[in-house]
């Protein structure tokens, strides 16, 4: 029965999941509760625990495997956890849901690697993630309407690539890239923004721009930044959630999780 | 607006949709009208080798859909091809009617050799033509609907896809070899008398289905233009650059696939049923998944990812083997082997991309147009990861 | 069907007619032979008289050649049994014994035979009647034979052509003293066949409860017989259960059988696939020419069989280095010519390989001719081991099988153990870093692709041995090679191992029940159905890095 229903699915592609407006009576918007994840015995994920508010900027930092990366597939539906339950609000099981589904429904991810589609050019690379109608016949048959190249427009003066529109994405340089998928996350209209490493490789004046941008987004949107860079973090932070080996170390503000004793014996005993 | 999107924006495009159409206008009256002893004339042998060349192109059209758009490289195209092949065959085969060998009004020969005393279930109807033309759409596209769908859905891409199509064509092959099959077995089916009442082998025929391919060519390329410059388009180009942030935008990377791979392997079908009332024959051999690769090198020759190209290659490479085979057959095989080493080395991009290329070397320094083709690294042993 | 039997009534009579007509002669030759013989032993007399007289005189001389004591009796009589005896018109005659083409060996003398006479000499004529005669006479004398196998062999003879009153006394002299337990068992089987014949039920009943597990054919034969139409009903149940006892056991057999076949053919795949392994699960480069590399090794084999006409027995030790490196050699030269310009772009691989295969096809067409080329087994490759009536293995599939699973473990064996392998295992898996820490990737890249070419041309050399070397050799394999490395998981031996016998015995399975072509084709069906929920194989790669 499972692959019939499967089958209507890949050929009806209703998403029933969706109908509803998100219920976030609760407070928190995303709630990962208990989730392990093990590739052939690694433990990336330990009984990790972690709610995010509605509208609220999230960092959460850890050292290298902690488990940030595999926390974001486990979100975003890519990697299916071994135990334990995510749901976006209080009704919605992303576990049961395809990438395509839990993307459609308003959890946007960027990548730690800049991904836009360099064969395309920045306008188009935006038409793309535009929150339209995503099944086959609409987007054979239908272009876009004029509320929604207004939005791109706002979107590309919200990203500082008005002037480049019309340019092959594969000629920006790094930081334009990393914006120009911001803007791709924008024009989804997410609930949700997961950002991975938003500044490796930009400069100093890269850097502050996407920092006001993410702060500017807080609010409207929920954002989830994972990062390295401490003075970046610092510069953003309202709340930090430190990861060590698949689970959560400490929460806090800055100032509380730099002087927490775990952290700093995690950090300096490496 | 519609024809500035499909054809003004093309101009490779739209020269070889201009050639063709000339040459559907030009070579009948060629045929018909000029005398046989006139050095204008084009013999009859001549339209049907064009024929054939045309539903080749169509076919190498329906390839390049799916590989150069959707970086989805089917090995087994030759299987749709033939099942549209076949469906039209045994059309034809009925109309033979009692003028067999056997004489036999319901029965084609090859059941009366086999001491079969009616006609299998799934022969039933393809003496009506509608049906027959019907089933010339559906065969194909329903094996592409379930093969794909089973395909898609488990992520199978790349190699593996291109693995398990030639799979999928060799099995294809093996069974339809079998007599038991019902479909002629060996030999095929061949021996078709007429279609529509027409004679198959009379020049009036000939020329009808030339002009046939021709126009079918047309009406496929304007809808393949139609898709790939729709937004469907630019998401199935995107899917084939980066699969997974596609996915992430919100799209079912699956359904997309799957129905650019049934509408490619429908026109596959129709440049079969095309080629088989031209050809006169149809048997398991169109199967051999050489012609399904083969047919692929006809699209990297011409430059994939540029729907004229595969036009352009299907023609080049079809007339360097009708050369070279009725000059040596043996130095064919060398040729054909050499230029899949050859495109794949140093013409990526095609015949089309090296006329781009010699067009830019002699006018202006090269722009950031937006660029169509796929991304191929120039020549240069890798040095990063695989 | 009426033409035949028409053709066999006008044959008979065409024997008839000749019959008559050599009587007729032979007794004018007797009167004239009688002056001239000479005081000789009885068994030269006998073998004097064989190529004269008619056919019905000649089996008299046959019964009575028989009865000689003498140690070269065995040999006239095979010999005359397979048309291998021939004689001249001289006086008396020269007997002889076809050692091969055109060489005689005196019957008498045991002396090669001279060139001229050898020309005149003429095959002594036999009919069908006379050739089970001989036969029977033939295990007669055996039957005593010193070596057992021989002694079996007799009684198995005995057994197909029917114990009569004669042999059964011969057997059962021979069952007291017989010291080998198979062939008294087989004794007792041809005696029990003899009494099953009795008038007595009781006698019929012992006959049959000796047949327990019998796997003869003619066991067999009888018991259903036996079961179906004996008057008395004790004796139509105990041979109903006999047969069914029989029937189990056959089946397992049966099934044993499917299974060496399945393994057969699997070690066939294995050894054409664990070559692919290499090059497209370690490097990642999908090698169509791979089945060519396959066909190059068989051709190796058959040139070196060339090479050296006299040495087959020895010619697979040396034509599996040679295979390996010229095929090693190709595959390098493939590598470094064309695949290294196209790492990272797997599909132009695909499609540069393929032309290659055409070429090397074609190659392969031009230099040694579209025609297959038949390569020698050598001696102890050929024939078959016979466990059982039912059940017996071919040499050449056995040793293959030994023979994939050597190349398998030595190769495990490189990759684990070696420098080499160690490299190679570091490049698949980090490019950048390997070169980082002083691996040269471009020389790993070559070698690791030659080895994967090198196995492919052993690959061949086992393969000249089960089919004749062709053109088209690899077009055969490389789908299924394909299929066993998808089906077991890129990038892991064991799955390799696991995917080739898997396959290898779903097939032959499948084959009783579906016939040859269908079998294949629902093997592919199966294989496109597991990656719907298996889509990395058997094994696959786990962890972050196979996610992408």
């Amino acid at each position: 029965m499972n692959i019939f229903n499967q089958a209507r699915r890949t050929l009806g592609q209703s998403d029933p999941n969706f109908g509803a407006p998100l219920d976030t009576t609760h407070g928190p918007i995303l709630y990962v509760e208990g989730v392990t994840v093990s590739f052939d015995g690694f433990r990336a994920l330990n009984n990790l625990n972690l709610y995010v508010d509605e509208g609220e900027l999230r960092c959460i930092i850890g050292p290298n495997g902690a488990g940030k990366t595999t926390m974001m597939d486990v979100i975003t539906g890519k990697t299916k956890p071994d135990s334990g339950s995510v749901y976006f609000g209080q009704q919605i099981n992303l576990l049961e849901l395809s990438e395509h589904q839990i993307a459609r429904g308003g959890i946007g991810r960027k990548f730690q690697k800049p991904t836009i589609f360099e064969a395309l050019t920045v306008y188009e690379n935006l038409e793309l993630a535009t929150a339209a109608d995503k099944r086959v016949w609409w987007t054979l048959t239908q272009s876009l309407n004029s509320s929604q190249r207004y939005r791109i427009d706002e979107v590309l003066v919200q990203i500082g690539l008005a002037d480049l529109r019309h340019h092959n994405a594969g000629a920006l340089s790094h930081g334009q890239k990393q914006w120009l998928e911001i803007g791709m996350l924008l024009m989804q209209n997410p609930r949700v923004l997961l950002v991975d490493e938003p500044v490796a490789g930009m400069t100093g004046e890269e850097t502050e721009k996407t920092a006001e941008l993410l702060v500017s987004l807080a609010g409207d949107h929920s954002v989830i930044v994972v990062e390295h860079d401490m003075k970046f973090v610092r510069s953003i932070a309202r709340k930090v959630t430190v990861l060590h080996q698949g689970s959560v170390l400490t929460e806090g503000t800055m100032d509380q999780v730099q002087n927490d004793p775990k952290v700093i014996e995690v950090y300096l005993g490496e | 607006m519609l024809t500035q999107r499909l054809l003004l924006s093309d101009r490779g495009g739209m020269i070889v949709l201009g050639l063709i159409a000339l040459t559907a206008v030009i070579v009948p009256i060629l045929n018909l009208a000029v005398p046989h002893d006139s050095i204008f004339h084009v013999s009859t042998y001549t339209v049907t080798l064009l024929g054939k060349f045309l539903c080749y192109a169509l076919l190498a059209l329906s390839v390049d859909l799916i590989w150069g758009y959707a970086g989805i490289l089917s090995l087994g195209h030759g299987a749709f091809f033939a099942l549209g092949g076949y469906a039209m065959g045994m059309y034809l085969m009925r109309q033979i009617g009692d003028r067999g060998q056997y004489g036999n009004p319901e029965l084609p020969d090859f059941m009366v050799f086999l001491n079969w005393d009616a006609l299998p279930w799934y022969w039933q109807g393809f003496d009506m033509f509608w049906f027959a033309m019907l089933m010339v759409l559906v065969v194909p596209g329903l094996l592409a609907l379930v093969f794909g769908w089973l395909a898609f859905r488990s992520r199978v891409t790349g190699v593996y896809f291109a693995i398990i199509t030639q799979a999928l064509t060799y099995a294809l092959m093996l069974a339809f070899f079998r007599n038991e099959m019902g479909f002629g077995g060996n030999n095929g089916l061949t021996d078709f008398k007429d279609i529509l009442g027409f004679s198959i082998t009379a020049s009036g025929t000939r020329v009808s289905l030339f002009v046939m391919s021709a126009l079918m060519l047309i009406l496929a390329y304007l809808a393949c233009r139609y898709i790939v410059t729709s937004r469907m388009g630019r998401i199935i180009v995107s899917i084939r650059d980066a699969e997974s942030r596609t996915r992430f935008c919100g799209y079912k990377v699956e359904s997309y696939k799957l129905w650019l791979f049934v509408f490619s392997s429908v026109l596959a079908g129709i440049a079969g049923a095309l080629y088989v009332p031209q050809v006169g024959i149809i048997n398991p051999g169109e199967f051999s998944p050489l012609n399904s690769i083969e047919l692929v090198v006809w699209v990297a020759t011409g430059g994939r990812g540029t729907l004229f190209g595969a036009i352009v290659g299907a023609f080049a490479v079809n007339y360097g083997k009708t050369i070279f085979t009725s000059w040596s057959p043996e130095a064919w095989l060398f040729v054909l082997g050499s230029l899949f080493v050859l495109v794949t080395l140093v013409l990526p991009k095609g015949l089309v991309g090296l006329v781009a290329r010699f067009k830019r070397t002699n006018k202006t320094p090269p722009n950031d147009t937006p660029d169509n083709t796929p991304k191929t690294p120039t020549l240069k042993p890798a040095e990063e990861t695989h | 069907m009426p033409n035949l039997q028409w053709l066999l009534k006008s044959l008979l009579g065409l024997c008839l007619l000749t019959s008559l007509a050599h009587s007729a002669m032979a007794q004018t030759d007797t009167e004239s032979d009688k002056p001239t013989s000479t005081a000789t032993t009885e068994f030269e007399t006998l073998v004097h008289e064989l190529p004269k007289g008619s056919l019905s005189k000649r089996g008299q001389t046959i019964k009575a050649l028989a009865m000689v004591n003498d140690e070269r009796v065995p040999s006239v009589i095979e010999a005359l049994q397979q048309g291998n005896l021939y004689a001249d018109r001289g006086n008396p005659p020269t007997v002889a014994i076809s050692s091969g083409k055109d060489a005689f060996i005196d019957a008498l003398s045991g002396e090669a035979v001279a060139a001229d006479t050898a020309e005149k000499l003429k095959r002594i004529p036999i009919n069908n009647r006379m050739r089970s005669q001989l036969r029977t006479l033939l295990a007669a004398i055996n039957i005593n034979h010193a070596q057992p196998d021989i002694r079996l062999n007799a009684v198995k003879q005995l057994i197909s052509d029917g114990v009569d009153d004669d042999s059964v006394e011969l057997l059962k002299t021979r069952q007291s003293t017989e010291p080998d337990a198979k062939v008294r068992d087989a004794i007792t089987i041809a005696i029990a066949l003899f009494n099953v014949e009795s008038e007595d039920p009781s006698a019929r009943l012992d006959a049959i409860a000796l047949f327990s597990g019998s796997l003869e054919p003619e066991v067999r034969t009888k018991l259903t017989e036996l079961a179906t139409s004996d008057d008395n009903k004790q004796v139509r149940t105990k041979a109903q259960q006999a047969l069914n006892a029989i029937e189990d056991r056959i089946a397992v057999y049966r099934f044993g059988e499917n299974v060496f076949f399945g393994l057969s053919l699997g070690s066939v795949l294995l050894l054409s696939a664990i070559g692919l392994a290499i090059t497209f699960g370690v490097m990642g480069v999908i090698n169509m020419a791979h089945g060519e590399l396959m066909m190059i090794g068989a051709y190796t084999t058959w040139v070196v069989q060339q090479i050296f006409p006299n040495q087959i027995t020895y010619s697979l030790l040396i034509a599996v280095p040679a295979a390996f490196v010229v095929a090693g050699l190709v595959g390098i030269a493939i590598e470094r010519g064309v695949i290294r310009f196209l790492y990272g772009r797997p599909l132009e691989t695909l499609l540069a390989t393929f032309g290659i295969s055409l070429i090397l096809q074609q190659a392969a067409r031009s230099i040694f001719s579209p025609l297959n080329r038949a390569v020698s087994l050598p001696d102890w490759m050929s024939g078959s081991m016979e466990i059982n009536p039912v059940l017996s293995i071919t040499y050449n599939r056995f040793y293959i099988l030994i023979f994939g699973l050597v190349v398998f473990f030595v190769l495990m064996m490189i990759l684990k153990k070696t420098s080499l392998g160690l490299k190679v295992r570091a490049v698949s898996q980090n490019r950048s870093m390997a070169r980082a820490v002083g691996v040269r990737a471009n020389w790993v890249d070559a070698l690791t692709f030659g080895l994967g070419s090198g196995i492919a041309g052993i690959a061949g050399v086992a393969l000249s041995q089960l089919t004749n070397v062709g053109p088209n050799l690899g077009q055969a394999y490389i789908i299924d090679s394909f299929m066993v490395v998808v089906f077991g998981g890129v990038g892991n031996l064991w799955g390799t191992l696991v995917g080739a016998m898997g396959l290898g015995i779903i097939n032959k399975f499948l084959e009783p029940y579906a016939g040859a072509v269908l079998a294949k084709v629902l093997v592919l069906v199966l294989l496109i159905l597991f990656i719907q929920k298996k889509p990395k194989g058997l094994f696959p790669q786990k962890g972050r890095a196979a996610a992408d």
